[in-house]
């Protein structure tokens, strides 16, 4: 029996080596995610323009994802949809994370913040997601505004939760023990030892929020608690295509939703990618 | 030369089993003692204490009748396994460096060669990395070091090495030793006194 | 004395991912040859942190995913292949593990003991030889019902003796069974394994600890960076250490505080740093151009297999 070394083929991918694949993956997903997000804001509002000689017509080369009753380009309306998606989770999830690390920072002071933090995540997760969110939206008074403060404001738990684990494990280690004997500040040990750690775990922590934020977004919207029927968000479109489903309209749902869920999708697959750079023993076979 | 005094150290978890009860002893630091006791009977949980791993016990720790300073602590460690005092994602300049940074020559004596420093704990083997760590107790400003089984998990030729180098140069920087270790001929052979840990932690 | 397990040029190494998912292979063990016989212990003695455990999970065919694993492994003659492996884990070749951790922590000793059974009268049969064996090391009847935080160390490393008895095994691989003992436990348990060849068991004993090595072996096999440097009779280490044949062997037994407690320079390397040639280079004093280039193969001289171009013979 005798080892033989795989032979590396250019052209392929599967044989590329995991650092490779993980890179490419990333930066794929990531060109999409981006030019989605900026398409969105290229597309003039008159660009979705209503015309109703072409009024509820099949997916064609013309019109990718077909039109809908009033004669609008699917397509057009549902990447500016995906776009304003993306917006929404991106100022969400800064609202989250902000949340999130100022309660992991509190958990570090002593026993007593640690066990009240404890609690509050606990508090927080306890209670039904989208019940909050949608207190949460209408309480800040509903629209753009509120739909940002409604998921921002509830999704911060996982990140809070894995960063109070992280640092407490990081603050009971023994390096960090022997730093202090070393005569070493706090201060030194936080920035030193502690923030290195702590913010792979953020970035990766943020990017896996966005999946979450959009899938609520889309959802507390589509169930009229979210944006106004004004804007073009692919929850309103899901909730507008209902009334049209049973005319036999299939792509009215069909295309945004799929689109919806491929988003979401790449976020993960990024998110997860990004983690396995950062935490390589997280990758070991 | 400095004093080492410890009194009436007492220590236990929680509501349970005492393990350290009234343990008493003292040493200058011209001194190499050896502390025999079998694992599992409290040593480790004694130099932990004595290094200030250990905050929550009883008792009183005085280096020349005086408490034991806040900040750098006079005291240090070298524990059994290297690699858990030093965090993974350092190289190991910046490990060594946390402590002080030690002349050529001292380096030389260690036998630490000049490439180790730019790797990572993983990518050095047991041995490379007790040195280190030696380095790392053997500040200018430590007067005591308490050596917990360091050389326990290595091959006898690197248990030499590291033994003959630190007695050297605790000897001429006039830092006491505390060994502590299970292997008895060991003690014999480094230490010019062995406390029996039992007999130590009787009353 | 039948021969149990043949080894021949037996390597494993792992691929490893390192900061940024950089990939990197490391070599483990190298082009290692070993025979078990009947009756016989052989101890394989290397530093800690070094991959011994690998070569009993190799063995048992219980590797990690990122394992590569190249040369042979026979048993009784017959290729060590997966399907084997499942017939003879457990039964004829079974495992003394490195701690109780092993255990499961929620069941109690004795139906760890047993392991599984398909019918009543196999459980039967298995408690009473469970209960036999039990005796034998004097662990008492509560034994059976603890689990296994409430055993000491020692009581612990009989039961794990015991349940890798059970069976009968031909083979038995012991990883590390002495450290974190007490000296009284740590005599005890050299007795167990050494009483386990009239059972005509034939035993690999992995260890770092040169002094349980040879009180208990026959054979030692010393690893360096993952090569076997030199197989040697455990009785060659007395005196001077005259009969060894390697400059390392020699050096680890004269570095023991029992005998001189003696200086020899020179660092082993980690296993990211092998060099080309002997692994022994770095740190030889009759280091020449051939052992930078040539890697030795391992030959025998006078009983003793050794992988170096200047063995000492006649205690030069």
């Amino acid at each position: 029996m005798k080892t033989t070394k795989k032979t590396n083929k250019p052209w392929t991918l599967y044989h590329a080596n995991l650092r490779t694949k993980t890179l490419v993956i990333i930066s794929i997903s990531s060109i999409l995610l981006i030019s989605i997000f900026l398409s969105s804001y290229l597309i003039k509002p008159d660009s979705i323009i209503t015309n109703f000689t072409s009024a509820n017509q099949m997916p064609s080369l013309e019109h990718l994802f077909g039109t809908d009753w009033m004669g609008r380009d699917m397509f057009t309306r549902t990447i500016s949809g995906l776009g304003l998606s993306i917006g929404v989770g991106a100022f969400a999830s800064l609202i989250s994370t902000f949340i999130a690390i100022v309660l992991g920072l509190f958990s570090s002071f002593n026993k007593f913040t640690d066990e009240l933090v404890a609690g509050i995540i606990d508090l927080f997760s306890s209670i039904p997601h989208i019940l909050l969110i949608i207190l949460v939206s209408i309480s800040f008074g509903g629209g753009f505004y509120g739909v940002i403060m409604g998921v921002g404001l509830t999704h911060w738990t996982p990140l809070a939760r894995v960063l109070r684990a992280e640092i407490k494990k990081i603050k009971t280690s023994k390096y960090v023990k022997l730093s202090k004997e070393f005569g070493k500040s706090k201060l030194w040990i936080a920035k030193n030892h502690m923030l290195p750690l702590v913010i792979s775990q953020i970035i990766v922590g943020v990017i896996l929020m966005f999946p979450h934020a959009i899938m609520h977004e889309a959802s507390i919207t589509f169930l009229g608690f979210g944006l106004s029927p004004h804007q073009p968000a692919i929850g309103i479109i899901l909730a507008e295509s209902m009334n049209y489903l049973t005319s036999g309209f299939w792509w009215l749902a069909f295309y945004p939703g799929l689109s919806l869920l491929l988003v979401v999708l790449i976020f993960d697959l990024i998110g997860e990618n990004i983690n396995k750079l950062l935490n390589p023993q997280s990758a070991q076979t | 030369m400095d004093t080492l005094k410890i009194e009436n150290i007492k220590f236990q978890y929680n509501n349970k089993q005492k393990i350290l009860s009234n343990i008493s002893f003292e040493m200058k630091s011209n001194q190499i003692i050896g502390l025999f006791g079998d694992s599992g009977s409290g040593k480790t949980t004694l130099c932990k204490i004595l290094t200030g791993f250990l905050k929550k016990y009883k008792g009183t720790i005085n280096i020349n009748d005086e408490k034991v300073p806040t900040g750098f602590n006079p005291i240090q460690l070298i524990y059994q396994h290297p690699e858990k005092i030093m965090n993974p994602r350092w190289n190991m300049e910046r490990i060594l460096h946390e402590s002080w940074i030690p002349s050529k020559e001292i380096l030389d004596s260690f036998g630490i060669k000049n490439e180790w420093f730019k790797r990572f704990p993983s990518e050095l083997s047991g041995g490379e990395l007790q040195r280190f760590s030696i380095l790392r107790a053997i500040n200018p400003k430590t007067k005591f070091i308490i050596a917990d089984e360091i050389t326990t998990m290595l091959d006898s030729v690197t248990q030499v090495q590291i033994w003959n180098a630190i007695i050297k140069h605790c000897q001429k920087q006039d830092i006491g030793i505390l060994a502590v270790s299970h292997d008895k001929l060991l003690l014999e052979t480094v230490c010019d006194d062995i406390i029996y840990f039992n007999e130590l932690n009787k009353s | 004395m039948t021969k149990l397990l043949k080894i021949r040029n037996l390597s494993i190494s792992f691929t490893q991912y390192i900061k940024g998912l950089n990939q990197k292979e490391l070599q483990v063990i190298t082009d290692l040859s070993l025979d078990i016989h009947e009756s016989e212990i052989i101890a394989i003695l290397g530093a800690s942190g070094s991959g011994k455990s690998l070569l009993a999970n190799a063995i048992l065919g219980i590797l990690p995913p990122n394992a590569l694993v190249s040369g042979s492994i026979k048993y009784k003659g017959n290729e060590l292949t997966n399907q084997l492996r499942k017939k003879l884990k457990g039964t004829k070749i079974s495992l003394i593990p490195q701690s109780v951790n092993y255990l499961n922590p929620l069941m109690i000793v004795q139906e760890q003991a047993i392991g599984t059974t398909q019918t009543q009268e196999e459980k039967e049969e298995k408690i009473l030889r469970q209960q036999k064996i039990f005796k034998e090391y004097g662990l008492s009847k509560d034994v059976n019902q603890m689990y296994p935080f409430q055993l000491s160390g020692g009581m612990a490393r009989k039961v794990l003796i015991s349940t890798a008895l059970l069976n009968n095994p031909d083979v038995i691989i012991a990883d590390e069974p002495t450290p974190g003992l007490d000296q009284q436990a740590v005599t005890e348990t050299i007795n167990n394994l050494i009483n386990l060849k009239k059972k005509k068991v034939g035993m690999i004993l992995i260890t770092h600890d040169i002094n349980t090595a040879i009180r208990t072996s026959d054979k030692i096999a010393i690893l360096y960076l993952g090569f076997v440097i030199e197989i040697t009779n455990t009785k060659n280490f007395k005196d001077n250490g005259e009969k060894l044949l390697h400059p390392y062997t020699k050096a680890l037994y004269n570095a023991l505080p029992e005998t001189h407690f003696k200086l020899t320079k020179g660092t082993q390397p980690s296993y990211h740093n092998i060099p080309k040639g002997c692994p022994y280079q770095e740190n030889c004093p009759h280091k020449t151009d051939k052992c930078i280039k040539i890697l030795p193969e391992l030959k025998t001289i006078n009983d003793t297999q050794i992988r170096c171009h200047h063995p000492l013979i006649k205690g030069e």
